[in-house]
């Protein structure tokens, strides 16, 4: 069974079953880290000694790093209104979310990203009322993960992204600049591939899973559009993106099959290829590793009409509507997620890179305040967008991976198999929507 | 009280048997039950649906492209590995079978992979036998002979990562099936051997062909289908090397693997459309096993 880690969230921001290889990441959450001392002022009324308190239960998967697991106990401890038990799931955390809503009372309190058979099916709380105060705070695309038809489900907890890493060393010794645009990447990774090491490693799928939205939005499209009723590629710019993906997979320039897979930094580390897309969690292992001999950058435009983009994802805490006790876990999450905001502060940043899930926190953050967290700060602010998100089902996202698959590594014709993508993603929504 | 024999026997009967028919009841029957139930409604994401739709699932899945290319898939290779996996397995059997010495060393040899956990071999063949970099053990051994690195799960033309599947499923199974054919070979009786050679039948091919063979036929039938069921079934090592955190490539999908997807990915679970696939793949095992049965007469006398 493998271990999945905060970092390898984003890997599933998609679709994925669970799995990531977090073997990825390396660590696993068998060791406890030192305990850190909660920052958690205890904040609410001081408990009443009249009414017994409720228990709520509370379920995470299995952070990756050391301390986190202390840490989400700590704070559930120091909650002064309710006992709040906290259970840890290592594995398949998202098919087990999915069976408990569908008919179990607990957990009360969970992490998830929303998706809109949840709401349809009544199984999970709107959050509408405990987010409005601070619901600006928030970037769009991250609160887009956790919104179905206007009404939010989840409070984002922290933020995870992918970026373009890259040795800056390697790049000058073959006289490449940093890429600006898709072209100009698939050019570096060409010039880049040389004495056993290539130029790119995006995934041992040659891209397909991780590139198929960055694609996308690299040519102003994006999975849905207008409020999520309407296919947001059906658009010839998105074959022609898509297309691209084939001449990386074509001209030698990719590696493909290495023993990590993208979302772990061995290939990177190793030197097995110059730039390697994957996750911003895998910021202090390359820094270990090769200090400050390394960039980062947005996944490039297509050309002048589309535009950089990196990939958010957030776990948002959500709220069990087959609860015994919706009241007592809604004010739990909004004492938490709302009004501890030093808590949230430490959760996204001390045990692992990550950003925090509200931008008045980034500021406050110190690492994110120069080089490269800044830099990726900035990114997530200007062009940050959600992979498929809470309407993007698994069929349309079967479908669209089957095309750029084929367009990828088969040679297929990108404007047949992308018009087929649309098709089923346009079936989806009409049963969705009608 | 004395209870009557045959009492007696009824209840002991129910006591030994009652708790594995409960068992089976709630842990297969209902299950089957309930998908097929599932498999007229519409039930995303729920157990328990209200909107019945009829042959609306099936006739998504039959007309659905990913499904239905699976299954074409899955015939063809059905095709492919089911008479290599009969016959290198017969070979194994008969190869350790005629051994003098070190018969029951062998035979644990190559019947130890069935033992290895699917999962553990799958890695094992994905992150270092054909792993794609430079030091990956296949291509350690062709960079002796100047060839670069190859992709093995990653190439598409050719279709290279059928060379890792195969392998690792002949690996994984081979062995079982040349159990079965070992206990066949050593229940053929001995005195039928002496009679041909009496009749001057050479050992060799010719008294494989006319007393081997013949007395292997329920064996051998047992192992075709349980290959055929197999190969329908296919699923661990598929998605242990092909698969990962995000999906799977429209390459090499096993049915089941499309099922799974369909029916628990986080992407929303689609009970009903995945209990119908699940059926139909259900119902064209029954069948081409009961063709299979009719066509190599199972049941049949060994003689």
């Amino acid at each position: 069974m493998q271990q999945r880690n905060r970092r390898s969230f984003l890997a599933l921001a998609g679709m994925s079953a669970v799995g990531a290889v977090a073997a990825a990441c390396g660590s696993n959450t068998g060791r406890p880290g030192d305990p850190p001392p909660s920052t958690a002022a205890s904040a609410g009324p001081p408990p009443s000694t009249s009414a017994p308190k409720v228990t709520l239960q509370q379920w995470y998967h299995a952070y990756g790093e050391d301390g986190v697991q202390d840490a989400v106990k700590n704070y559930a401890a120091s909650y002064p209104n309710s006992l709040v038990k906290v259970q840890w799931n290592p594995g398949d955390y998202d098919s087990k979310i999915v069976t408990a809503l569908q008919n179990s009372a607990v957990p009360d309190v969970f992490e998830a990203q929303v998706k809109i058979d949840w709401v349809r099916q009544n199984q999970v709380v709107a959050l509408d009322d405990i987010i409005a105060p601070v619901k600006n705070d928030f970037s769009p695309a991250v609160l887009a993960a956790q919104t179905v038809e206007g009404k939010v489900y989840g409070i984002p907890q922290a933020v995870d992204t992918q970026v373009l890493f890259y040795r800056k060393s390697l790049l000058q010794a073959a006289g490449v600049q940093p890429p600006q645009t898709v072209d100009e990447l698939i050019d570096a990774a060409g010039k880049l591939s040389k004495d056993g090491v290539k130029g790119l490693f995006v995934g041992n799928d040659g891209g397909v899973s991780t590139l198929t939205g960055p694609l996308m939005w690299s040519a102003g499209l994006d999975y849905l559009k207008n409020n999520n009723r309407e296919v947001g590629f059906d658009d010839p710019r998105a074959a022609t993106a898509f297309g691209k993906l084939h001449t990386l997979n074509t001209n030698g320039s990719l590696l493909l099959g290495a023993p990590a897979d993208w979302s772990d930094p061995g290939a990177f580390i190793d030197g097995l290829a110059a730039m390697q897309w994957t996750g911003l969690w895998n910021v202090p292992k390359i820094r270990d590793a090769l200090d400050e001999d390394f960039g980062v950058l947005a996944f490039p435009k297509l050309d002048n009409s589309g535009a950089p983009s990196v990939p958010v994802g957030a776990y948002g805490a959500m709220v069990n509507a087959k609860s015994a006790h919706v009241d007592e876990a809604k004010a739990f999450v909004k004492w938490l997620w709302i009004d501890q905001t030093n808590d949230q502060l430490e959760f996204a940043t001390r045990f692992g890179f990550h950003l925090p899930a509200r931008q008045s926190l980034v500021a406050k953050a110190d690492s994110l305040s120069s080089g490269v967290g800044a830099d990726v700060a900035k990114f997530v602010q200007e062009n940050s967008h959600l992979i498929g998100g809470p309407v993007w089902t698994q069929q349309s996202n079967t479908a669209l991976s089957d095309a750029v698959a084929k367009i990828a590594k088969e040679g297929a014709d990108p404007v047949a198999q992308t018009k087929t993508a649309v098709g089923v993603a346009q079936a989806e929504l009409k049963r969705l929507f009608g | 009280m004395t209870l009557s024999r045959k009492t007696r026997d009824t209840l002991s009967f129910w006591g030994f048997v009652g708790p594995f028919l409960i068992g089976l009841a709630v842990f297969a029957y209902l299950p089957i039950g309930w998908s097929v139930y599932l498999s007229f409604f519409d039930a995303r994401n729920t157990v328990t649906p209200s909107v019945f739709v009829g042959l609306d699932n099936y006739a998504h899945m039959l007309t659905d492209g990913p499904f239905v290319s699976s299954l074409g898939t899955f015939s063809v290779f059905a095709l492919f590995i089911v008479p290599l996996t009969f016959v290198l397995s017969l070979a194994l059997a008969v190869g350790v079978h005629q051994l003098k010495f070190a018969r029951a060393f062998f035979r644990s040899v190559f019947f130890l992979p069935f033992a290895c956990s699917y999962v553990v071999a799958s890695l094992i063949w994905k992150t270092s036998l054909f792993s794609g970099v430079r030091y990956g053990l296949m291509n350690t051994v062709l960079g002796l002979f100047g060839v670069d690195p190859i992709a093995w799960t990653g190439t598409v033309h050719p279709p290279l990562y059928w060379i890792v599947l195969v392998t690792a499923r002949l690996w994984l199974q081979l062995g079982f099936y040349m159990i079965l054919f070992l206990a066949a070979l050593q229940r053929i009786p001995q005195h039928l051997y002496e009679a041909a050679w009496l009749d001057g039948a050479k050992p060799g091919w010719p008294v494989f062909r006319h007393i081997t063979l013949p007395q292997l036929r329920a064996t051998s039938v047992a192992v075709l289908l349980l290959n055929l069921i197999n190969a329908y079934q296919a699923f661990d090592e598929f998605y242990n090397i092909m698969g990962d955190a995000r999906g799977y490539p429209p390459f090499a999908r096993p049915p089941l693997v499309y099922l799974y997807y369909t029916s628990l990915g986080s992407g929303g679970q689609d009970l009903g459309r995945g209990s119908a696939g699940a059926v139909i793949l259900a119902l064209i095992i029954a069948v081409v096993t009961l063709l299979q049965g009719k066509l190599f007469r199972f049941g049949g006398s060994e003689a």
